[in-house]
């Protein structure tokens, strides 16, 4: 029977990872990476001034691959009793022996392995500075905002307060053992809208802090979720049209996102990307340049280092609409005979995968509202619905809702329709934009104007 | 009943109840009852209404095949144990996964906090009620032979490869798990479970020698054993749906877009069900009014050709559970009944805050999750159309066999799925594919434009994940072959409309 009776407070994870490390080593592996999360969890969701839920908890994992010559395996588990981590470990070895030879795998040359000196400003402990009656107040001031600011808003899904902490621990039998910290705070509201004839509109806003003392006020919160809510009131639907396509940042985002996608090595190499052998080529209109960056203090992307133990850095991914980085990790970056940019992203179980630092699309200098003014007939979007994206074609088809752009105005709600197009277009056809560039996650882009978008309705 | 899925040799399900002897924490961890009652009152400490506790050891294997290697191997661990505390509409959690006594005991004083008055007492004897046992794997599939399970990968891989000389890429994939839990409830409830899933599945690249590339993917599996794909559900008959995908889309024209009858075909299309009405009947939404559903019970939202079931009592299903997550009995339960609603799908808190049944939907993802309603097997009953009748009826209009995913909003009614396979039909004749394209409706009215329904009902063969609030379930859809009078496609293809009239 197991016991587990560590305390997830006094384990020391670094010596622990290190240890499992050396057992892996010493059953025969020729190579080994351990990896360590522990986190905690608070949230509260407040709904019609009432509390409906409260959670609270910690929680921790171990992740090992082990490799043995050109064949790798690896285990995961939560149980972190003398009897777990032997499993853990045997496992894995046991595992090892039944993939095949593979030349492109392995850990990351020695010399690339470190952690960024300095202080990235991920963590801050007044995320839990709040008694838990002022965590509630906040899920519930943002509700009220959202309910007082017009009387057509009857009804909502609830004022939410999140607040998290994770510590990440990485060592590999090359002598690399890092760790770090983050921290997150949010506040959210989803506020419900009724029209008298009973048909109701939701929409959400939030905000997200990796400090409270960098939180918005629960108000501004809640007073956005309802501007948001009430203007959908309403909605109708439009004939189909090619028109010019506004994204707002919310969704902007998004689409930027495919980009990500799109330059992910794993995808590349494989072929199954539509930005597959375009490296150095024009994807994107000139205007365009995005960035990845993990070094940003205080990003919601930033780290010291990868999920391989190389340290983040900032680099081009399109600089004035040429292809110049894919996104890759160790492996990757063997098969495409490059080097790693320290994009591996490392969960619990497999083979590190492609994450991003801090990815954004470049602001441009006209605010929203002058890029809306230009268009005499168009569509704003607020909301996608559904993934109706191909990476390997591009083939690019989504539902949307947002509001009708009528003689350089925003007039009325509209919903029910689709946007389409191909996404080897769609970059080549962004024709403005925003200076709105804010980032609410690591992925972040400005509003944008794209053309030659075909939207589907009546 | 003529859906019983799963290939033919598979051991007959007994279809009685009775009550299952697998005491797997009681062993494993050496547990009382006592020690399950003292966490309870620990969980009503603080005076809430009800508190149950979820027990979950779950270990999972996944292996993959890429470029004909090998490439990844993997195995998983995780336990827990969540505590719930109910306190009038208030609930309070805790997890931990650390299953020491102490540590359990934290997590059942923390989440007792939701609830502020003098401590409850607990039942005194905990009674176990019968349950179907609708997935009796003698050997799960996580326990197999893993070689076995590579020689699944390869031979798919293989016969992705000899499908056509076009097929570049070939990933295929293979996951499984053995969930086992234990739920006992302050009202005396105790149910235990063991749930095996396993998934098969191939994804292709095929590239024409002028550059031209395109995706395809299938997959399938169920609550089953290995053995299950040593059948028809063999890998080479996944392998070939995917290589066949991506060969056809090489071909694929530009989707239309617009309003227009379209078609669906039977089996996974009843993903179409899961998002227009299945969650927006989910009890918590219509609790709470914030569906598009709320308020229409015994109302007409399908035209009468439609009937709507969510099944969880189907044996080898991959929606499929002898208990849910809060230890209650899955039922088949009609949704929609000749086009008029019927029923919504809930769980404990819901059923007890409307004063409806309880349809034994509570659900959750793991031991760090609330229980809430969610969907298991939802599908359409077959109707009495011929199926080459309905296409022979549509003079315009689109014919979507395959889909990704999809999306709903469940407050305005409005949903997505997106169609990977496709094609036109022209004067009552399915002739070209067309290329990826979103479908959009809105869940309230989109049924009763039905107006067609096959004898053909299909289930899907076991693929499809739900997700809802951040926490993924598996889940099931099925439908016959059904024709939609209008539904707007979200192609891209230029009609000879006149351009853009308000």
């Amino acid at each position: 029977m197991p016991t587990a009776t560590e305390n997830a407070t006094t384990t020391d994870l670094k010596q622990l990872t290190a240890d499992i490390v050396k057992r892996a080593m010493q059953g025969g592996a020729t190579a080994a990476e351990c990896v360590a999360k522990e986190g905690d969890e608070f949230s509260t969701v407040v709904r019609m001034g009432e509390v409906e839920t409260l959670k609270e908890a910690g929680s921790r994992a171990l992740g090992v691959r082990v490799f043995f010559g050109q064949r790798a395996a690896s285990t995961h588990t939560s149980d972190f009793s003398a009897e777990g981590i032997r499993t853990l470990v045997e496992s894995a070895l046991a595992l090892s022996k039944i993939t095949s030879e593979d030349p492109f795998g392995g850990l990351p040359e020695a010399s690339l392995l470190g952690s960024l000196p300095g202080d990235l400003d991920l963590y801050s402990d007044d995320v839990y500075s709040l008694p838990s009656a002022d965590r509630i107040a906040y899920a519930r001031r943002a509700e009220k905002a959202a309910l007082d600011f017009d009387v057509r808003i009857k009804n909502s899904d609830g004022g939410s307060f999140d607040a998290g902490t994770g510590r990440k621990v990485l060592a590999n039998s090359l002598g690399f053992v890092g760790e770090y910290r983050r921290s997150s705070c949010s506040v959210a509201a989803v506020p419900i809208a009724m029209t008298d004839d009973g048909a109701m509109q939701r929409d959400y806003w939030y905000a997200v802090s990796r400090s409270l003392a960098g939180l918005e006020s629960p108000e501004k919160v809640g007073r956005i979720a309802a501007e948001r809510t009430v203007r959908r009131l309403g909605a109708r639907r439009v004939k189909t049209a090619q028109v010019p396509v506004v994204f707002d940042p919310m969704v902007s985002s998004s689409i930027l996102g495919h980009i990500y996608e799109g330059v992910n090595g794993d995808s590349v190499y494989r072929g199954a990307s539509f930005l597959a052998g375009k490296l150095g080529e024009k994807i994107a209109a000139e205007n365009v340049t995005v960035i990845d960056d993990g070094t940003i203090v205080g990003g919601f992307g930033s780290s010291p280092f990868d999920g391989e133990g190389v340290p983040s850095r900032r680099k081009a991914i399109i600089e004035r609409g040429i292809l110049t980085n894919y996104l890759l990790n160790t492996y990757t970056a063997k098969k495409l005979n490059m080097t790693t940019t320290a994009n591996a992203s490392r969960g619990l179980a497999g083979t590190p995968g492609i994450g991003v630092g801090n990815f954004f699309l470049q602001a441009g200098v006209k605010t929203p509202q002058q890029i809306i003014a230009d268009i005499p007939d168009g569509l704003y979007v607020t909301e996608f619905l559904g993934q109706g994206v191909n990476l390997v074609t591009g083939d690019y088809s989504r539902g949307v809702s947002g509001l009708w752009i009528r003689n350089g105005e925003l007039t009325f709600p509209v919903e029910e329709i689709t946007v389409a197009g191909n996404l080897k277009d769609m970059f080549f056809h962004i024709s403005e934009i925003a200076n709105d560039l804010e980032f609410r996650g690591s992925v972040a882009a400005p509003t944008l104007r794209i053309d030659g978008l075909t939207v589907a309705g009546e | 009943m003529p859906l019983l899925p799963g290939p033919a040799h598979l051991n007959p399900v007994a279809t009685t109840l009775n009550i299952p002897n697998s005491r797997f924490f009681f062993h494993r961890y050496g547990f009382a009852e006592a020690d399950l009652e003292k966490y309870l009152s620990a969980a009503l400490s603080a005076g809430g209404d009800y508190a149950d506790l979820y027990f979950e050891y779950l270990s999972s294997t996944s292996l993959s095949v890429d470029e004909s290697l090998v490439k990844s191997a993997s195995q998983g661990i995780s336990a827990g144990c969540g505590v719930r505390v109910i306190s009038g509409e208030r609930t309070g959690y805790a997890y931990t996964d650390d299953l020491s006594p102490e540590r359990i005991l934290h997590a059942a004083r923390t989440a007792a906090l939701i609830a502020s008055a003098p401590a409850k007492q607990t039942s005194a004897a905990f009674q176990q009620k019968p349950a179907r046992s609708l997935y009796p794997v003698t050997l799960p599939s996580v326990n197999a032979d893993i070689l076995a399970k590579v020689d699944l990968l390869m031979r798919a891989d293989k016969a992705a490869r000899a499908y056509d000389p076009r097929i570049v890429e070939v990933r295929v994939g293979f996951a499984d798990e053995q969930r086992n839990i234990l739920v006992v409830g302050s009202d005396g409830a105790l149910a235990e479970d063991s749930q095996p899933l396993a998934r098969l599945n191939v994804n292709c690249i095929a590239k024409t020698e002028a550059g031209i590339s395109a995706r395809g993917s299938a997959g399938g599996g169920g609550r089953v054993a290995l053995d299950y794909f040593s059948t028809d559900a063999s890998p080479e008959h996944f392998a070939n749906d995917a290589a066949r995908q991506a060969i056809l889309q090489l071909d694929a024209r530009e989707a239309p877009a617009g309003d227009m009858e379209v078609v669906l075909g039977p089996g996974w299309p009843g993903v179409l069900l899961h998002e227009a009405v299945g969650h927006g009947l989910e009890a918590d939404f219509n609790r709470k009014q914030t569906s598009a559903f709320a308020g229409l019970m015994g109302k007409r939202v399908a035209s009468d050709k439609c009937t709507i079931v969510d099944n969880g009592t189907m044996p080898w299903r991959r929606g499929s559970l002898n208990v849910d997550d809060e230890g209650n009995t899955p039922q088949n339960t009609v949704l929609i009944e000749n086009g008029i609603l019927k029923n919504y799908l809930s769980d404990k808190l819901s059923s007890k805050l409307m004063g409806i049944h309880n349809t034994g939907n509570g659900r959750r993802e793991s031991y760090e999750h609330i229980p809430m309603p969610r969907m298991t097997n939802t599908y359409m009953l077959a109707g009495q159309d011929d199926p080459h009748d309905i296409i022979r009826s549509v003079k315009n209009g689109l014919y979507a066999v395959n889909f990704g995913g999809g999306q709903v909003d469940i407050t305005n009614g409005k949903f997505v799925f997106s169609a990977s396979e496709a094609y036109l039909i022209e004067d009552g004749k399915i002739t070209a594919p067309v290329r990826g394209a979103t479908l959009i409706g809105n869940g309230p009215d989109v049924l009763t434009r039905v107006s067609m329904v096959g004898h053909d009902l299909k289930l899907d063969e076991g693929i499809g994940t739900c997700g809802k609030d951040g926490q993924a379930v598996p889940v099931g859809v099925g439908i016959p072959t059904v024709k939609i009078d209008r539904l707007t496609v979200g192609g891209t293809a230029k009609r000879e409309a006149p351009p853009l009239m308000q």
